[in-house]
């Protein structure tokens, strides 16, 4: 079942890339270990790519994508690709919607021809449209409004950014939800849809010429829409103070401290500053060994468990995240006083060769451990190419952290660690008066 | 893809998938046990110490354990199922034999220092006391509380806030002791490693276990009590519904006819006809879904939903409805063919990473099965016919079987009602 190969993989591999006549890009990884495939196209746009009043939109219009089209029966196109063997789904992010298939190497022309169809084919009625809107209701309810977690994250995003529209939730507000119309969903497809704004990312068990023949045969035939903008975003203005939000919800057991940073992103970083600061954020906030967690955790004993992390994949800017809960009988403003304590150290000390070693033998390995998984390696070049990253920038990405000094760290930890550009977060058990109550009512069995 | 069955020349069998093109091993293991074993009152000891066993062992404390987890850049990790008790490791060739001894030593050698044992307690509580106010994770445990009223199942995995409380560093290297022996060891090994090699790491690994620590064996669920429906009263938007019956056990022959017929109902995703009821026709839910549990003293077909408050009677009655028709016959053969075509052609999406191919090859041995069965498998799958698939919806899915537990605030019959604080209790 599973043809074992001379050449296989190797984290060193080198993906290989092209362009249709359409303008359409291809990347296509070759993986021989088993015979099966990853199927995925990456439209550059995302949540972020939608009219402000409208928010939700990109992920409306990603579930009105399993509807039908001339060929494909409304619901059909899942069932399709699972008769066949293959394993299917989608996702919106504010900066890409991506389609993807799983399935036997046999049926790749076939999942390409099927996608190449609902690029420019899709129609909707009106019913689909009201019935799918219900679906993503009850989404936003499960994911959003059943978790005092997930809630204070929308609202400390919604406060992160002033201007830039990453501070809209990609599912969309439950009042913008509840207004996505046919139409709405139609305009932003075609605007948005065609093999110029899309990146064809095979892996697996094909040649990257099997890949390009299936590929013209397909998505070469559509033509290119020339009305295709580049992104127009609204641009953060300056930050100048650090905002402060309170979640009290009574469904909340421990309470909880979350701060979040805008920085650059791999995208906008200028000379390595984002490989510094993800090195930053293995030493400041990697599991148990990350100085967050040996600070609250294991000396302090403030916290039952803290961590963070920089997200540097985002078109626009990147992100650090952090967050802590606290023991039952701590207060939030001990957890928060060692956590700005651990920041401050590492501001002004930076890390040692001990700790950035460490961290960069961690993220080289994790590297070599995605590589082992298909969905993840066509993954990894989807996600950078499709904010303008390049090939060799990915491939060259665990040789660039070698190279990154413990004073690129510090530097970046002195710039990007900036209160003014952060918010902080409180999510607490919902109390009737003063605050002391707070802390005993979580330990309650 | 060849799987070898070896043996080390300590005596130590596993299963091997030799695949050097990615520079790494991925091991899984298991041992017999798991949080069925936990003593009554002390729930949630298999959990505490899978934990425990990475806080510090031999010479290493926590903190320097850990810093060598990461200095290898390893992965590692151990948790309790109900009936073993599973570890993972994946490490890079360079740092095999560092992460041998190191495992060794979390086996053998855990130290149970009381400032870790008491920090991973805290850790253990806030999850509890976190999953008791979520809708979803109190539904599924209620569901357990109810079905398998009197038997070990019925406890959760992670205990609760008492029982943790309960639990000490005695407790925990008691049970270590008592079901980590090589008689019940399950190890399966996929990566660049030859069989020579691995050989020696088992040993090296597994060497010093006992052979065997006469862990009683467990009895049987029994029957289910079929038929009830408890309601668990949370004030969230959106009640969870979590929903099941008996099943057929893994070794049973109608077993694939089983999971053709959960495809078909509601294991099958979007093709699946719960999926295209409750969501694609009435928007009811983001998602539904079953799927068959089966475990060592019982099988389940279990599945969920999650519906707004005031529509999830609706779900629940789609959802039931849906069943009474399948356990009726109304099943056709296209949908046979059409689920059998999926669940065979799907296979291989099982094998296409180390670690996913350990799991899988695990989870064969813990079944009892022998390697010959993963080139069997879509043979079986094959051969399920349309009257089996009949003959077993019409065991299995009616409607009096069904045990439904709903958590939030919703509008349906409320045969039972508790108030909120007995979810958190439980």
């Amino acid at each position: 079942m599973l043809a074992p190969t001379p050449q296989g993989v190797t984290p060193e591999r080198r993906a290989v890339q092209f362009k249709l006549a359409n303008g359409m890009d291809a990347v296509v990884i070759p993986d021989h270990r088993a015979p099966v495939v990853t199927h995925m196209v990456w439209y550059r746009v995302g949540a972020a790519d939608g009219p402000s009043h409208r928010s939700g939109l990109a992920h409306f219009l990603e579930h009105l994508m399993f509807k039908s089209t001339e060929k494909i029966a409304d619901g059909a196109f899942p069932k399709i690709v699972m008769e066949l063997g293959g394993q299917l789904n989608a996702f919106t992010s504010q900066d890409v919607t991506v389609y993807h298939e799983r399935i036997a190497k046999e049926h790749l022309g076939q999942m390409m021809a099927m996608e190449a169809d609902r690029m420019v084919n899709l129609r909707l009625t009106e019913e689909e449209v009201a019935t799918e809107r219900n679906v993503i209701i009850e989404e936003r309810a499960s994911r959003y409004d059943n978790s005092p977690n997930a809630r204070l994250s929308e609202q400390m995003n919604a406060a992160l950014y002033l201007a830039h529209p990453y501070r809209l939730p990609v599912i969309g507000w439950a009042h913008d939800i509840a207004q996505l119309s046919r139409e709405d969903a139609l305009s932003f497809y075609k605007r948005y849809y065609a093999p110029n704004n899309a990146i064809l990312v095979v892996a697996g068990d094909v040649t990257p010429d099997e890949v390009r023949d299936l590929a013209v045969a397909s998505y070469g035939k559509i033509p290119a829409n020339p009305a295709v903008a580049s992104r127009d975003r609204a641009k953060e203005p300056p930050h100048e103070v650090a905002r402060r939000i309170t979640l009290q919800d009574k469904r909340v057991a421990n309470a909880t401290f979350q701060r979040s940073y805008l920085t650059p992103s791999y995208a906008t970083a200028e000379s390595g500053a984002a490989l510094a600061l993800s090195l930053l954020m293995v030493i400041v906030g990697d599991g148990a060994t990350g100085r967050l967690f040996r600070r609250l955790v294991v000396e302090d004993k403030v916290a039952a468990g803290a961590s963070g992390g920089y997200f540097g994949g985002g078109f626009d800017s990147g992100i650090i995240q952090m967050q802590a809960v606290a023991l039952p009988n701590r207060d939030l403003g001990d957890v928060e006083a060692a956590v700005d304590a651990v920041l401050d150290e590492v501001r002004e000390n930076g890390v040692t060769e001990l700790e950035l070693n460490r961290a960069k033998r961690s993220l080289r390995a994790a590297y070599t451990f995605e590589s082992d998984e298909q969905e993840k390696l066509a993954e990894r070049y989807g996600r950078a190419l499709s904010v303008g990253r390049t090939i060799s920038e990915i491939e060259g990405w665990p040789a660039a952290i070698s190279q990154v000094t413990t004073d690129d760290v510090k530097a970046a930890a002195l710039t990007h660690l900036d209160i003014r550009r952060s918010v902080t977060g409180h999510l607490l058990p919902e109390i009737t008066n003063a605050r002391s109550a707070q802390p005993r009512q979580v330990s309650a069995p | 893809m060849k799987i070898e069955t070896i043996k080390s020349p300590g005596g130590i069998d596993a299963w091997l998938v030799e695949e050097h093109a990615v520079p790494m091993l991925a091991l899984r293991f298991a041992f017999d046990g798991g949080s069925m074993q936990d003593p009554v009152g002390k729930e949630g000891t298999a959990n505490f110490l899978a934990q425990m066993l990475l806080e510090g062992a031999g010479e290493l404390t926590a903190t320097a354990f850990q810093d060598r987890v990461k200095d290898l850049a390893l992965r590692i990790g151990f948790r309790s199922g109900r009936d073993a008790l599973f570890g993972n490791i994946e490490v890079l060739t360079e740092s095999r034999a560092e992460a041998a001894s190191l495992l060794r030593l979390a086996l053998m050698e855990p130290r149970f220092d009381a400032d870790a044992v008491a920090r991973t307690r805290q850790r253990l509580k806030v999850g509890i006391a976190r999953a008791a106010r979520e809708p979803d994770k109190v539904a599924a445990a209620e569901w357990d509380a109810v079905a398998f009223a009197g038997h070990p199942y019925a406890r959760p995995i992670v205990g609760t806030l008492a029982s943790v409380d309960a639990v000490m560093a005695d407790d925990m290297e008691f049970y270590r002791r008592r079901a980590f022996c090589k008689r019940t060891l399950k190890v399966t090994a996929v990566g660049d490693v030859t069989a020579e090699e691995l050989g020696q790491l088992l040993d090296e690994v597994f060497g010093d276990l006992p052979d065997d620590t006469q862990l009683p064996v467990p009895g049987a669920v029994g029957v289910l009590p079929a038929g009830r429906r408890s309601i668990i009263e949370m004030d969230v938007p959106q009640s969870v519904a979590v929903f099941g019956m008996t099943a057929l056990a893994r070794k049973d022959p109608d077993y694939m006819a089983s999971v053709v017929l959960n495809f078909i109902g509601g294991g099958g995703s979007f093709s699946s006809r719960l999926m295209e009821e409750v969501r694609v026709k009435r928007g009811l839910t983001y998602g539904v879904s079953t799927s068959i549990v089966p475990m060592r003293c019982a099988s389940i077909l279990k599945g969920s939903v999650a519906t707004r408050n005031h529509l999830i009677g609706t779900s629940l009655e789609v959802i039931g409805a849906e069943f009474a028709k399948m356990a009726a016959g109304d099943i056709g053969e296209d949908e046979v063919a059409k689920a059998k075509s999926a669940i065979i052609g799907s296979y291989p999406l099982a094998f296409d990473a180390s670690a996913k191919i350990a799991n899988q090859l695990l989870g064969l041995r813990l079944d009892g099965f022998g390697p010959e069965y993963v080139a069997n498998r879509n043979a079986m799958v094959a051969a399920v016919t349309l009257a089996d698939v009949k003959r077993v919806a019409a065991e299995l899915l009616r409607p009096e079987n069904l045990i439904v537990t709903v958590v939030g605030k919703p509008s349906l019959g409320a045969e039972h009602v508790a108030p909120q604080a007995s979810a958190s209790a439980a």
